[in-house]
């Protein structure tokens, strides 16, 4: 890796790749519900959900692109990437498991999104904060709507407490990765362009904790941390999740549709 | 005849609606019931096929467009169920007999999407036919499946207009794009066709229908109103219809076209069409698999009555 | 225990709307998943409208012809029939 001068224009490029990407990879994952939900009006829901993150990741990924300033715009970087380039967090990669997984993953990453864009709405960069303004009315639904769920389920019957407790077992230790602080996100914050992912945790925490409780659910405890996602370590499931979204696009280099 | 039934003629004489608390006779009652439900359950089962490349969409803009038309029909399935609801059937009941095989879905949907080029094909030509049968719908003489159809009819028009510009795209794009555009409109032409149904005089329900103003216009007659609008339409695109017989009447002032090989379609209805196992496997999947979480739902709900915010 | 969600009917008035009007109807367990489902299925990300959802069977209605066989002044529904009503075999046919 060369060792160029960090910019500004870098910066803001990378850090609009890893939330951009977290959108785009969750929204990937939100499609495959497609006529496979528990219930069609939870199709409509999940489908609107995908929606708005792809719309988010679209902005995003076409600032960033923007702003690397090698002429690449929304599709050069979602589909002609390799794993390695791709700067999601592991949470929005897992596998959709079970209804339960799915909506405690998307408490988790939407209680997330909700604190990030209330603060990134003050940044100093005009068009993140406009982006994060359009996006911070679509994830305060979205954590509704998984909150709403995720209380159901864990308090419904015994069979669903049992598989909302699961998932939020399995699901648990990816949460860390959200509040990562690194020498980029000192720098943005530092430049008031972006809040540091460390100081969103406990505003996270605010919200998430008690709504666990009220599912009946019990915290697990912090054990095991994964990381790597920012720096373009992935899971296993990612290779299986990109060979799907890219290969079509690959297939007819150059071709527009 | 009774004084009710004499209202309930009147009412369509003077084309005025038939509204859920009316008296209607048993029989139209069954009618409507068995062609909402099947409207329904065809748009639930519609989100196979193109649902099946959402995750490979080839732009993230086609993506889009393809999410929110799946959403779309999720959403017409659930206007439907419940104008079919008005007339006193629930629609768990209705969603048991498509799951037994009782109930039909419109069997254009047991063909496979094999490229993503039939995803186009199926935007232009399927939905194209089903608005052609649509809007006439509008007027039905049942409000609520009239109301449903005028709101469907609505956002479908965009998905068709989507379809067409998909496969322009393609068909003015590269060598292989343009032979993916055509391979697919080539294997959903003549299903498109059979969608309007066999004509008139082989269909024992059509004449009932008429006369209960459910119906407007004949098979045949639709068909041919969708034939007419296509055949410019492929023009446009610079893509061949498979029909060497397709060629203009100035005397009927219409398109005529080849014979339609029922024996096909037959097959399909009876159920060995290529997909019909896979997609009613898919539905009943989905159905059992949420069990759990529905039951959730209503264990909660018991629970809290009043729901704490 | 019946799985079956109850139906719920939706009134919209839209941002320039005077009043709510009745736009259909939707199935959900309770209150909050009703009007979330009906923001999603008859809004489709409108905003600024005012969303009511009732329970169908917490309306009653009155019968536009009171020799109306079904009438009953004291506590009639929507559209619902009564639960004796069944759906004949024939329903199976095309």
């Amino acid at each position: 890796m060369s060792s160029e001068p960090v910019t500004v224009d870098a910066d803001i490029a990378e850090y609009g790749l890893r939330i951009g990407d977290d959108a785009l990879i969750l929204a990937q994952r939100l499609s495959e519900w497609a006529a496979r939900s528990p219930q069609i009006e939870e199709d409509v829901a999940l489908m609107n959900i995908a929606l708005d993150l792809l719309g988010q990741a679209r902005t995003l990924l076409s600032y960033a692109g923007a702003r690397e300033g090698r002429r690449r715009d929304e599709d050069d970087l979602a589909y002609l990437r390799d794993e390695a380039e791709f700067r999601n967090v592991a949470l929005v990669e897992l596998a959709n498991g079970d209804f339960a997984v799915t909506m405690v993953r998307q408490l988790l990453f939407s209680a997330y999104q909700c604190e990030l864009y209330r603060r990134l709405v003050d940044s100093a960069d005009p068009t993140l904060a406009a982006i994060a303004g359009k996006a911070v009315k679509e994830v305060d639904y979205h954590r509704d709507h998984a909150e709403a769920w995720v209380r159901r389920l864990g308090d419904g019957t015994e069979e669903s407490h049992a598989r909302t407790q699961a998932a939020l077992e399995a699901t648990w230790p990816y949460h860390h990765e959200l509040f990562e602080d690194d020498s980029l996100t000192a720098r943005l914050a530092g430049a008031g362009l972006a809040p540091a992912p460390g100081s969103l945790r406990d505003g996270w925490a605010d919200v998430v904790l008690p709504l666990l409780g009220k599912a009946t659910l019990a915290v697990p405890e912090n054990t095991w941390a994964p990381t790597g996602g920012r720096r373009g370590q992935h899971t296993e499931a990612f290779g299986y999740l990109l060979a799907e979204l890219q290969h079509l696009h690959r297939s007819h280099p150059g071709a527009s549709w | 005849m009774t004084e009710l039934e004499a209202g309930f003629v009147a009412a369509l004489e003077a084309e005025s609606r038939i509204e859920p608390r009316d008296w209607m006779p048993p029989a139209y009652r069954q009618a409507l019931i068995r062609q909402i439900a099947q409207h329904a359950h065809s748009e639930i089962i519609g989100m196979q096929p193109e649902g099946n490349w959402l995750t490979r969409a080839p732009s993230l803009r086609r993506k889009a467009i393809l999410l929110a038309k799946v959403q779309d029909e999720a959403g017409h399935g659930l206007y439907l169920y419940c104008a079919a609801e008005t007339l006193g059937v629930g629609r768990d009941e209705l969603l048991d007999l498509l799951h037994a095989g009782r109930q039909r879905y419109s069997s254009i949907f047991n063909y496979p999407t094999p490229t993503w080029a039939d995803v186009a094909a199926i935007g232009w030509l399927v939905d194209g036919a089903a608005i052609t049968n649509q809007i006439p719908l509008t007027r039905c003489s049942y409000g609520p499946y009239g109301r449903a159809m005028a709101r469907i009819c609505k956002e479908e028009s965009f998905h068709q207009r989507q379809g067409f510009e998909s496969l322009l795209t393609m068909s003015r794009g590269t060598p292989a794009q343009h032979e993916m555009a055509q391979a697919a409109v080539d294997r959903w032409w003549w299903p498109s066709l059979m969608m309007f149904g066999p004509s008139d005089d082989e269909s024992p329900n059509s004449a009932q229908s008429m006369g209960w103003r459910i119906k407007r216009f004949s098979n045949d007659e639709l068909r041919a109103r969708f034939v007419d609008m296509c055949v410019p339409q492929a023009a446009v695109l610079g893509l061949s219809l498979p029909d060497p017989e397709l060629r203009w009447n100035p005397e009927r002032g219409h398109y005529d076209f080849g014979e339609i090989d029922w024996t096909e379609f037959r097959e399909v209805l009876r159920g060995n069409g290529p997909c019909n196992r896979a997609r009613l496997a898919t539905r009943v999947q989905a159905h059992e698999d949420g069990a759990w979480v529905r039951a959730a739902a209503v264990a909660y709900a018991e629970k809290h009555p009043t729901p704490p915010r | 225990m019946s799985t079956e969600w109850p139906l719920w009917e939706v009134f919209i008035r839209s941002r320039r709307g005077l009043s709510h009007t009745h736009v259909g109807s939707l199935h959900a367990p309770d209150a909050r998943l009703a009007l979330t489902n009906a923001r999603d299925l008859y809004t489709r990300r409108q905003e600024g409208v005012s969303i009511w959802v009732v329970r169908s069977d917490g309306i009653t209605a009155s019968s536009p012809a009171e020799k109306d066989p079904f009438f009953d002044p004291a506590a009639d529904k929507v559209y619902r029939y009564p639960t004796f009503y069944e759906l004949p075999p024939e329903v199976e046919h095309l």
